[in-house]
């Protein structure tokens, strides 16, 4: 049986609305200063690192992502830290939010559908951190033109931009969870704990318990098994696979994620950079497990709002 | 009776362990206000959002309009306005601002909701706190807001939850005055309580809703006939006077004759006998000094049907 109507008439209209409401948001203030500030000063100390040990290096600008000084870390972990904080910030109180202040009715009342109010509200989420995160990747490119003085290539630049794409991806997956976690808790204080609790538990504890998860699981086989095993378990966590992503788009010369065999090294140049495509296909599975993640964690959200009663 | 706007057939709704609603079955004629009556937790909002296809229908049908809320909503939801109970808005945005997100919704252009707004928040008598963030709006203001926003959208047809519910006299006084406007205008308007002698005034028909079924259905004094066993109470008072009972007993059509306190008598008619037993008491040389019709209250009517209902599943 067909619904008479788009499952997007309203679109639009929503994401105008979320998007006002992110920006004048006090909330979305706070954070983007957090993110601007610590990145900042973590670029700034790759900068002065990079000035001090410059060396012949094919790829000085994807340093400035990369490199940490003690005692900060590097602008890359800065941000895998902290754009799931602002994606949960963002996402967390979505649809428990329009059930507590008691226009969820009144709103789905109008012509529109449920799809498009959800969409709406992811849609806006993720512009926001795309606009968010481009303002921050475009100064820190400023930064480091002024600062070291050295242009960017072609390639440096396509890396970067693809280290953007990514983020944003990463970003997505975060937002979808805090929204998927929005529509099943009721109340948003514990949506957001649990969110939060599910992000340090993948970023943090997660790749550390993997291994010894796997080497529990497979006891009896070899040593390359439990490894390879333990590997898999931790991509279990989108953090791992944004690190992997991060690794091998901005280290031109990483040639593998997974452990290599001595075999798999014969012939092989040493420390010589991949070509970007190559890199890119490196990362491949991981970029397309990340988009896969994100799609995954939105279809769970809007099964569970479309089943969901509108009554409070 | 003219076009039926709104009908429910048999509708039902069934949560895994418990029926809310069970075989509902009424219709709305154009320019009606129908009100559903019941207790909390008797299956009106259930009822209200299958008829605004919110909810999914388990069994039954329903038209508004024409139209079958499983299949064609938005149809629906263009022409009919809701006012949810206990509405709620964004509270850092102005009440024009509100209005301008559901119109935006509805679809209508940048001149028109400039003028629709300004003339729906006047109407409501908003007009002067249009700019003013709904933050610092008392309940009842919100109220009006809901329905300006109804007013805003031009509905045919207006379905309100509860709306007097938690509001001070005077408030729910002005917002049963607007709905009565509302209908002049020839809306048809669905309205839900559990506040009967507010919304006695205000409605041409109700449906009493017991545990997801329609126990009565019909004008107040349809019901009153229904559960008080019809007939009329005139209420006499008057000093002096010989025999007074047997006199007005023997009036044509008088049932029976009550005497509840001295210079006081209560008569049960079959029609409405107010000029006859005036007749009467000036005849047996009392002083008439108070005469009056005892219309049937919905809250008498209300009471004594769910008494009726408990003492016999008490007996049972």
């Amino acid at each position: 049986m067909r619904r008479e109507g788009s499952a997007f008439q309203g679109l639009g209209v929503v994401v105008l609305k979320e998007l006002s409401d992110h920006f004048a948001s006090a909330r979305m203030r706070v954070l983007e200063w957090l993110v601007v500030l610590t990145a900042l000063a973590a670029v700034y100390g790759a900068i002065q690192q990079v000035r001090d040990v410059t060396a012949e290096d094919p790829f000085l600008f994807l340093r400035l992502f990369t490199t940490a000084r003690e005692p900060l870390p590097s602008f890359v972990s800065f941000l895998s830290f902290l754009v799931p904080l602002m994606a949960i910030g963002l996402g967390f109180d979505a649809v428990n939010g329009e059930h507590n202040r008691r226009t969820l009715s009144r709103i789905l009342s109008q012509p529109i559908y449920r799809d498009a109010l959800l969409f709406g509200k992811f849609l806006a989420g993720l512009l926001t951190l795309s606009v968010s995160l481009i303002s921050l990747w475009l100064l820190v490119i400023g930064l480091g033109l002024i600062m070291l003085g050295v242009p960017p290539g072609g390639e440096e630049m396509a890396r970067a931009f693809l280290f953007l794409v990514v983020t944003i991806v990463y970003a997505g997956v975060w937002l979808a969870l805090a929204m998927l976690l929005s529509v099943v808790f009721r109340s948003a204080a514990t949506a957001a704990l649990v969110t939060l609790g599910l992000w340090l538990f993948l970023s943090v504890i997660w790749p550390a318990l993997s291994s010894a998860v796997a080497e529990a699981l497979f006891s009896a086989a070899d040593q390359a098994t439990q490894v390879v095993g333990g590997q898999m378990l931790a991509r279990l966590s989108p953090a791992t696979l944004f690190g992997e992503c991060v690794l091998a788009l901005l280290h031109p010369t990483t040639r593998t994620l997974g452990p290599v065999y001595l075999s798999q090294l014969q012939g092989a140049v040493m420390g010589s950079p991949l070509p970007l495509w190559d890199s890119v296909m490196v990362a491949w599975p991981q970029i397309v497990g990340l988009i896969a993640a994100t799609i995954l964690l939105f279809v769970a959200g809007y099964v569970a709002f479309q089943r969901q009663e509108v009554r409070a | 009776m003219s076009e039926t706007v709104i009908e429910a057939k048999g509708l039902t709704k069934r949560y895994r362990t418990a029926t809310a609603v069970d075989g509902v079955t009424f219709k709305v004629a154009a320019g009606e206000i129908f009100g559903m009556l019941g207790p909390n937790g008797a299956g009106k909002t259930t009822t209200i959002l299958m008829l605004l296809g919110l909810s999914d229908v388990s069994a039954g049908d329903a038209r508004v309009f024409g139209h079958d809320p499983k299949r064609e909503p938005l149809a629906i939801k263009r022409r009919v306005g809701y006012l949810p109970d206990s509405v709620g808005f964004y509270d850092h945005l102005t009440a024009a601002e509100n209005l301008h997100y559901t119109a935006r919704l509805m679809g209508l252009g940048a001149e028109a909701r400039a003028s629709k707004i300004t003339a729906a928040l006047v109407r409501v008598g908003l007009g002067d706190v249009a700019n003013k963030k709904v933050a610092t709006f008392s309940r009842g203001m919100r109220q009006r807001l809901g329905l300006a926003e109804i007013v805003m959208k031009d509905a045919q047809a207006a379905i309100l939850d509860e709306p007097t519910n938690g509001l001070d006299p005077q408030a729910s006084a002005e917002l049963l005055e607007l709905i009565r406007s509302l209908k002049a205008q020839g809306v048809t308007i669905l309205l839900s309580s559990h506040l009967l002698d507010r919304v006695q005034s205000v409605c041409d028909r109700v449906a009493l809703f017991n545990d997801g079924r329609i126990a009565l259905m019909g004008t107040v004094a349809d019901l009153g006939r229904q559960v008080l066993g019809g007939g009329f109470a005139v209420e006499v008072e008057a000093d002096g006077g010989t025999d007074m009972v047997r006199r007005l007993s023997s009036l044509p059509g008088v049932r029976n004759v009550e005497q509840p306190a001295p210079g006081k008598w209560r008569l049960i008619c079959d029609r409405d006998l107010r000029p006859e037993a005036a007749a009467e008491v000036i005849r047996a040389g009392a002083r008439l000094r108070k005469l009056s019709l005892d219309e049937p209250s919905l809250e008498t009517i209300y009471r004594r049907y769910f008494q009726d209902l408990q003492g016999v599943s008490h007996a049972a």
